[in-house]
C-alpha cells in the first residue's frame, strides 16, 4: 500500500490504543515472571481462561467490566493455589527445577485450552456492551470505543499496580523478594507467602485482562498461543518486572505492530511481536528499562 | 554390539510386518507414533542431556516438511533427497537457534524457540508457492515395488529413520559429547570453567537435534498428501515432543524412545475411540503428572524397582 500521511497518523493512533491494551495484558505477566522468576507460559492460558468466565458472567447480563472484576478475587485464589502447587513440586526441592518447572506450565496451559475447547467448543465468543460495535469519530479518524474503555482500565491497573509496589509494605515485600529472598528472611519477613500473596494478585489481574481481551475482540480456545509472543515480548523488552516500563514496551510493540498491519497486511503482523522479542532477547536480554 | 542387532532386528521386523496382510489403518497409526520417537529423541538430545528447553520442535519439523514440498513441486525430487534435505535445513535452523544459546538460557531460551515457530509459519502463511494459508495439495507418486501403498511405505521409512535417530542419541549420549552435556546441564559455568568446550557442543546438540526434526518433518506432505502452516507448526508437535522424554525418562536414550510408544499409542488410541481434543488434553495430563510425582519418568521407576531387587 502506498504510504500516506494519514495513514501513518491513523496507524500511530490506533498503535497508541493498541499498546495499552497489551500493556494490560501483560501486566500479571510482569509481576509472575518479572519480579518473581516463575517461568509462567501459562499466563495467556489463564488469561483466556479469564475471557471466557466474564462470557458467561456477563451471559447473566452484567457489563464485561464489571464481570472481570468481579472474577478477580476468584482468580487471585486461582492464582494462590497454583503458585502452592508449583512451590511444593518444584521451589521446594531445588534441584533441575527449570526444565520441568517450565513443561509443567507448559502441559497446564496445553490442559487450559483443551479443558475450555471441551466446554466451549472451537468456535469464537463475543461479550455484548453499549460500547462495542460503535466508534468515536474524532475529525476524520474513527476510535472505536471498545478500543478506549481498554485503553482507561489498562492506565488505571498500571498505575495502581505501581502504586501498590511502591506505597503499600506488602508491595515493597514483593520487590524485594525480587531482589533478595535471603535478606527478606533475615528481616522476619516469609519470602513464600510474599511470593504466593504477589502470584494471587498477578493472576487476578489477568481475569480483568481476560475481560478486556474478549471486549477488545472475538476469544477463542487457541488464542493463547499468539498471546505467549506478545505477552512475553512486552514483559522482556520492558525489562523484568518494571510497571512503567511494561507501559512503553506495550506501546513500542502496538505501535509496531499497527504500523505493519497498516503498510503490509494481516498476514505479517503476528510475527511482530515474535521477532520483536528475537531481537530484544537476541541484543539487550535485559530489557530497555531495566530493574 | 547388542544394540545394533537389536537394531537390525527391529528394521527387519518393520520391513516384514508392512509386506504382510496387515490393515492398512495400522500403518497410518504407526507412522505418527514413530514420528514421535523421532521428535522426542531428537528433543531429548538438547532439552534432557543439556537442559535446555526447546518448544520449538514445530518450527523444525515444519520446515523439514516444507522443505520436501518445495523440493517435490520444483523437482519432483524423490522422497530420500526430500529427507535429507529436510534434515539439511532444520540443521541449519538448528545451528542459527543454537547461536542464541550464547546469551539466553532457561526460560528466555524456551520462548525464543516459540518465537521461531511463528516467525517461521508467518514466512509460509505469506509465500503464495506453497499454498501459502489455505495449503498446497500434493500429489503422491506411485508406491514402490515391494510394497502395496505408499503408506506401508512411508511406515518403513520413518521406521528406520527412529532406528537411526536413536542411534545417533546414543552414540552422543555415550560419548564423550553426551559428557561434555551433561556436564553443561549441570553447571555451565562449572563446564566452562573444567575446559569443556561449551559453545562448540551446544551447537552441535542443536544443530543435530534440528537435523533430525527437519528429517521427521519431510515425510509428512506425503504421508497427508496435504500442506498447510496452521497444522504443521501446530504447538500440538512442541507439546508431544517435549511429554515424551519427559514421562519417559530424560537421562538415557531409551528413555524418550518408551514415552513417545507409550504417549503416541495412547492418543492414537484415543483419537479413535473418543476424540481428538481429549488426545491433546491426555498429553497435558500426562506431562504434569510425570512431571511433579515421578521426575525421573519410567526409567525412574525401573531404576528404583531394580535397586530393590536387587538388594
Amino acid at each position: 500500500m502506498a504510504f500516506s500521511f494519514d495513514l501513518l497518523t491513523e496507524a500511530l493512533l490506533f498503535g497508541v490504543l493498541l499498546g495499552c491494551f497489551y500493556a494490560a495484558v501483560s501486566i500479571g505477566l510482569s509481576v509472575s515472571f518479572g519480579l518473581l522468576d516463575v517461568p509462567n507460559v501459562a499466563h495467556p492460558a489463564i488469561m483466556v481462561l479469564g475471557s471466557y468466565a466474564t462470557y458467561v458472567v456477563a451471559s447473566y447480563g452484567l457489563d464485561p467490566i464489571v464481570a472481570g472484576v468481579l472474577l478477580m478475587p476468584v482468580f487471585f485464589v486461582l492464582g494462590i493455589l497454583i503458585y502452592r502447587f508449583y512451590y511444593e513440586s518444584f521451589e521446594k526441592r531445588g534441584t533441575e527445577a527449570g526444565v520441568r518447572g517450565l513443561a509443567f506450565f507448559f502441559g497446564i496451559a496445553f490442559i487450559i485450552e483443551v479443558g475450555l475447547i471441551l466446554v466451549f467448543g472451537v468456535d469464537q465468543r463475543t461479550v455484548a456492551a453499549r460500547y462495542i460495535g460503535s466508534s468515536l469519530a474524532l475529525g476524520d479518524y474513527r476510535i472505536p470505543y471498545r478500543m478506549l474503555v481498554a485503553f482507561g482500565v489498562a492506565l488505571v491497573l498500571t498505575f495502581s499496580l505501581t502504586l501498590y509496589l511502591s506505597k503499600t509494605f506488602t508491595g515493597r515485600a514483593i520487590k524485594a523478594v525480587a531482589q533478595d529472598e535471603a535478606a527478606l528472611r533475615l528481616m522476619g519477613v516469609n519470602p513464600v507467602r510474599i511470593k504466593q500473596w504477589a502470584f494471587g494478585i498477578a493472576t487476578g489481574v489477568s481475569a480483568l485482562a481476560g475481560a478486556m481481551l474478549i471486549i477488545v475482540g472475538p476469544v477463542e480456545p487457541a488464542v493463547d498461543r499468539v498471546y505467549i509472543g506478545r505477552t512475553f515480548c512486552v514483559v522482556v523488552l520492558a525489562g523484568l518486572g518494571s510497571m512503567t516500563g511494561t507501559l512503553g514496551a506495550g506501546l513500542i510493540l502496538g505501535i509496531s505492530e499497527s504500523i505493519v498491519l497498516m503498510f503490509f497486511g494481516a498476514s505479517w503482523a503476528p510475527a511482530v511481536a515474535f521477532g520483536l522479542l528475537l531481537v530484544v532477547l537476541g541484543i539487550r536480554p535485559q530489557g530497555l528499562f531495566g530493574r | 554390539m547388542r544394540f545394533w542387532i537389536c537394531a537390525a532386528v527391529i528394521a527387519l521386523a518393520a520391513m516384514g510386518v508392512a509386506l504382510s496382510g496387515i490393515n492398512e489403518y495400522v500403518f497410518f497409526a504407526a507412522f505418527v507414533v514413530l514420528t514421535y520417537v523421532v521428535l522426542a529423541t531428537a528433543w531429548n538430545i538438547l532439552g534432557g542431556y543439556a537442559g535446555y528447553v526447546n518448544f520449538g520442535t514445530p518450527a523444525f519439523f515444519g520446515t523439514g516438511a516444507y522443505t520436501a514440498v518445495v523440493l517435490f513441486k520444483w523437482l519432483g525430487a524423490p522422497l530420500i533427497v526430500q529427507i535429507f534435505a529436510g534434515a539439511a535445513m532444520g540443521g541449519l535452523l538448528g545451528f542459527g537457534v543454537g547461536m542464541l544459546t550464547l546469551r539466553l538460557r532457561g526460560i528466555f531460551f524456551a520462548i525464543a524457540t516459540v518465537a521461531v515457530i511463528f516467525i517461521m509459519e508467518t514466512l509460509m502463511i505469506n509465500w503464495r508457492y506453497v499454498g501459502g494459508a489455505t495449503g498446497l495439495q500434493l500429489l503422491r507418486p506411485e508406491a514402490m515395488a515391494p510394497f502395496a501403498s505408499y503408506t506401508r511405505m512411508l511406515f518403513v521409512v520413518m521406521a528406520l529413520m527412529a532406528v537411526a535417530a536413536v542411534a545417533v542419541a546414543r552414540y552422543i549420549q555415550t560419548s564423550w559429547i553426551g559428557r561434555g552435556l551433561r556436564a553443561i546441564r549441570d553447571s555451565e559455568e562449572a563446564a566452562e570453567a573444567s575446559g569443556v568446550p561449551t559453545l562448540r557442543l551446544k551447537l552441535v546438540a542443536c544443530v543435530v537435534s534440528g537435523a533430525l526434526m527437519g528429517a521427521a518433518g519431510a515425510p509428512m506432505p506425503m504421508y497427508l498428501s496435504f500442506i498447510e502452516p496452521a497444522s504443521t507448526f501446530s504447538l500440538n508437535y512442541a507439546i508431544g515432543a517435549l511429554a515424551a522424554p519427559m514421562i519417559g525418562g530424560t537421562t538415557h536414550w531409551l528413555g524418550p524412545v518408551l514415552g513417545a510408544l507409550l504417549l503416541v499409542t495412547i492418543q492414537q488410541i484415543v483419537t479413535v475411540t473418543i476424540s481428538n481434543e481429549i488426545n491433546v488434553l491426555v498429553v497435558g495430563v500426562l506431562l504434569v503428572l510425570f512431571v511433579v510425582l515421578a521426575p525421573d519418568g519410567i526409567l525412574g521407576f525401573f531404576k528404583r524397582w531394580l535397586k530393590a531387587s536387587s538388594k
